[in-house]
């Protein structure tokens, strides 16, 4: 058996757009942290663009994007373009906010690998990003 | 309320109870958690006795309803004269479609109307600004000018209606387009009624929607509670608004406390501005949230009502009765519901509207059903107003003044949330008052804690949400919902650039020039001198970005402290 250590999974939460409900994104952030996870919060009102950007360079595996003001169809497949761009589209991106069941299945052929909506627990979340972000060396 | 003698006997009687009859019932049957607590998380007693309610005075705590304290509601008959005034919140789209909305309503029996902005009107963005990218009538109605407010309230006589508008930053900005549009009407100033929201102390605490800095933010609120007091004395000038920080995730008495403590600093600066107390304070009102939690929603009303009063008429030393009493709006929690089981929102929505109108709500909005999902279809929003009635006309909770009174429970609970919400008086003012406490996170801080604990607590299923933790279906329910025609971000914008085309430009330069002039001197701010050039500007047609704009390069923006 070989020796594997593994690395604390790091996650970027981030609030694209005008949007001020940080609610989801800061109970998810918090509870990511107790996790084990690293995680970064950009704060509020991101374009696509300080989000790609801010993944890049602080190297994380994940991303999660809150939105709750309908705009998701927009500013999502928008990062995840982004990311495509500059050759970093192996990070996973999630989502959360409220979003209805019809656009889930759009983000979803977008690129966006889960949504979570109200309701859903901080541990689906958790077992998301770590069912599909595998981290060892 | 009772003699000290009396009060000894129940607790002795109390005691006799619980090892006669209770231990030998909890040794057969206990109860089904070791610790029950409210929706807040606050501990909740087996059994609440006159011995819950020490040292308390029947006339100096509750006395009578229209009168101080105003514990049992702020008018003498409450709803046996009038309902309180249905007011469902809409918005979205165009002007134009939210017009259509509007008079949709009014037909449908509602009594007001209450106007849901767009994130880039909220944050002083025009549609065609890049922020605005994708947000563009998405989550309320875009406004880029007074040209969309014509449209926005074309064919509803605004003497007749009133109006309340859920906007803050540039609530002084969509005041002025809705005088504006008055003025073509027809409506005389005294005869406009209605609400701005204009609470910014709850956007750096909860809400986000900020732009300045927060001193130069409160001023301008001052200039539109000067302007108010001056000209137009049926308006409403702040929205002293709980609901945010409890969607955020405060307490119920964190929510009070802090919304009290913001309609403190409010009172203070109009004061400071020169106004006489009894000249503004009957033009504040509030915005409570009504969550699932009926009794102690019911007692956080109650409590709002008997402080305010006290506030008022001890701290502020108003005379006028009027001022001390505090009128609220009410909305029904949007942060319980569920997008699983969509449909039993219906239940969560009648629960929480039965608590505001125990509490004694002045209006109230109901939520609809899908709003975990999106904004409300007609059908969805039609259903959360006929609850409203339901409960007016059916339920038979209309027919007595403050029906929960003299329960021991919602006293005791009454009760403990004027202490709690003392305590956090005194620890605001500890920390220098309520704009050093923010600048501090303090409020913010108590808020993450208090999302985290009851987010964990309903992972643990210490709480259950029926649908999400338990009683859960495989199955998924699919409700029709409303999707915004996508075409309206560019059809607004075309409108706008359409209106930047025709309009007098040499006018517009003019009045934001005179803006400007006016937002510098700082010796002015908050005497009632931005408010009229704000009116000129948006008479001719100045968009609210730029009127916006001009505050941005005089005061800057406000970058908040990160807390998680």
């Amino acid at each position: 058996m070989t020796t594997q250590v593994e690395q604390k999974i790091r996650v970027l939460i981030a609030k694209p757009g005008l949007d001020g409900h940080d609610r989801g994104a800061k109970v998810i952030a918090r509870a990511f942290r107790d996790a084990g996870m690293e995680v970064i919060y950009t704060g509020l009102r991101q374009t696509p663009e300080m989000i790609a950007s801010a993944a890049i360079q602080e190297d994380v595996d994940a991303i999660g994007l809150s939105c709750l003001s309908g705009a998701h169809m927009y500013l999502f497949p928008r990062v995840m373009e982004l990311l495509r761009e500059r050759g970093a589209d192996d990070i996973v991106v999630f989502g959360g906010g409220t979003i209805p069941d019809e656009d889930i299945q759009k983000l979803k052929a977008a690129g966006i690998a889960a949504v979570f909506t109200p309701g859903a627990t901080t541990g689906e979340a958790i077992e998301f990003v770590r069912t599909n972000v595998r981290k060892t060396v | 309320m009772h003699e000290k003698r009396d009060i000894k006997r129940i607790e002795q009687e109390k005691e006799r109870w619980e090892a006669e009859t209770l231990k030998p019932t909890l040794k057969n049957a206990p109860e089904r958690a070791e610790r029950f607590t409210s929706v807040s998380m606050a501990p909740v007693e087996r059994l609440y006795t006159p011995a819950d309610l020490p040292d308390r005075d029947f006339m100096k705590d509750l006395g009578f309803p229209g009168e101080y304290p105003y514990t049992r509601g702020v008018h003498p008959t409450m709803y046996r004269a009038k309902l309180w005034t249905m007011r469902m919140f809409a918005g979205y789209g165009t002007a134009i479609e939210t017009n259509r909305r509007f008079k949709y309503l009014l037909q449908q029996g509602q009594m007001g109307l209450s106007t849901a902005f767009d994130l880039p009107t909220l944050m002083g963005y025009d549609s065609d600004h890049p922020f605005a990218a994708g947000e563009v009538g998405k989550c309320g109605v875009a406004i880029d000018s007074l040209a969309d407010m014509e449209v926005l309230f074309d064919g509803i006589p605004l003497g007749e209606v009133t109006t309340s508008m859920t906007i803050t930053s540039p609530a002084s900005v969509l005041w002025a387009m809705y005088i504006a549009v008055c003025e073509k009407q027809g409506v005389p100033y005294h005869r406009i009624g209605g609400t701005i929201q204009n609470d910014i102390l709850k956007e750096y605490i909860a809400q986000k929607e900020y732009i300045y800095p927060i001193e130069p933010s409160v001023r301008l609120v001052t200039d539109t509670v000067l302007f108010g007091a001056h000209h137009l004395p049926r308006w409403n000038t702040i929205s002293i608004s709980g609901y945010h920080i409890r969607e955020a995730g405060a307490t119920a008495l964190q929510e009070l406390a802090f919304t009290l403590a913001d309609g403190m600093l409010y009172v203070e600066e109009a004061i400071k501005a020169g106004l006489e107390v009894d000249a503004f304070a009957p033009r504040l009102s509030f915005f409570f949230d009504c969550h699932n939690d009926l009794f102690e929603e019911v007692a956080k009303f109650r409590a709002a009502r008997r402080l305010w009063a006290r506030i008022v008429r001890e701290k502020f030393e108003a005379k006028d009765p009027r001022s001390w009493l505090l009128r609220t709006h009410a909305q029904t929690a949007g942060v319980a519901l569920t997008a699983q089981q969509p449909h039993n929102n219906i239940a969560r929505v009648a629960i929480q509207a039965l608590a505001g109108v125990l509490g004694g709500t002045q209006s109230l909005h109901t939520n609809a059903m899908d709003e975990a999902m999106a904004l409300p279809t007609e059908g969805a929003a039609t259903i959360a107003l006929r609850t409203q009635q339901i409960i007016a006309y059916e339920s038979g909770v209309t027919n007595t003044v403050d029906p929960l009174a003299g329960s021991y429970y919602v006293e005791a609970l009454t009760n403990q949330m004027e202490e709690g919400a003392w305590e956090y008086f005194r620890r605001i003012e500890d920390l220098g008052g309520m704009i050093r406490a923010i600048e501090k996170g303090f409020p913010q801080r108590e808020i993450a804690d208090a999302a985290y604990a009851y987010q964990q607590a309903i992972e643990r299923e210490d709480k259950i949400i029926v649908g999400v933790n338990r009683f859960t279906e495989k199955e998924e329910h699919q409700i029709p919902l409303l999707s915004i025609d996508r075409a309206a971000e560019g059809r607004q914008i075309d409108r706008l650039r359409e209106l930047r085309r025709s309009r007098d430009k040499d006018l517009v330069v003019r009045s934001l020039d005179a803006l400007r002039q006016a937002a510098v001197g700082k010796d002015l701010w908050g005497k009632d001198l931005l408010m009229p050039k704000i009116l000129d500007a948006v008479r001719a047609y100045a968009t609210q970005g730029e009127i916006m704009d001009v505050f941005r390069e005089v005061w800057g923006e406000y970058t908040e402290p990160s807390i998680i």
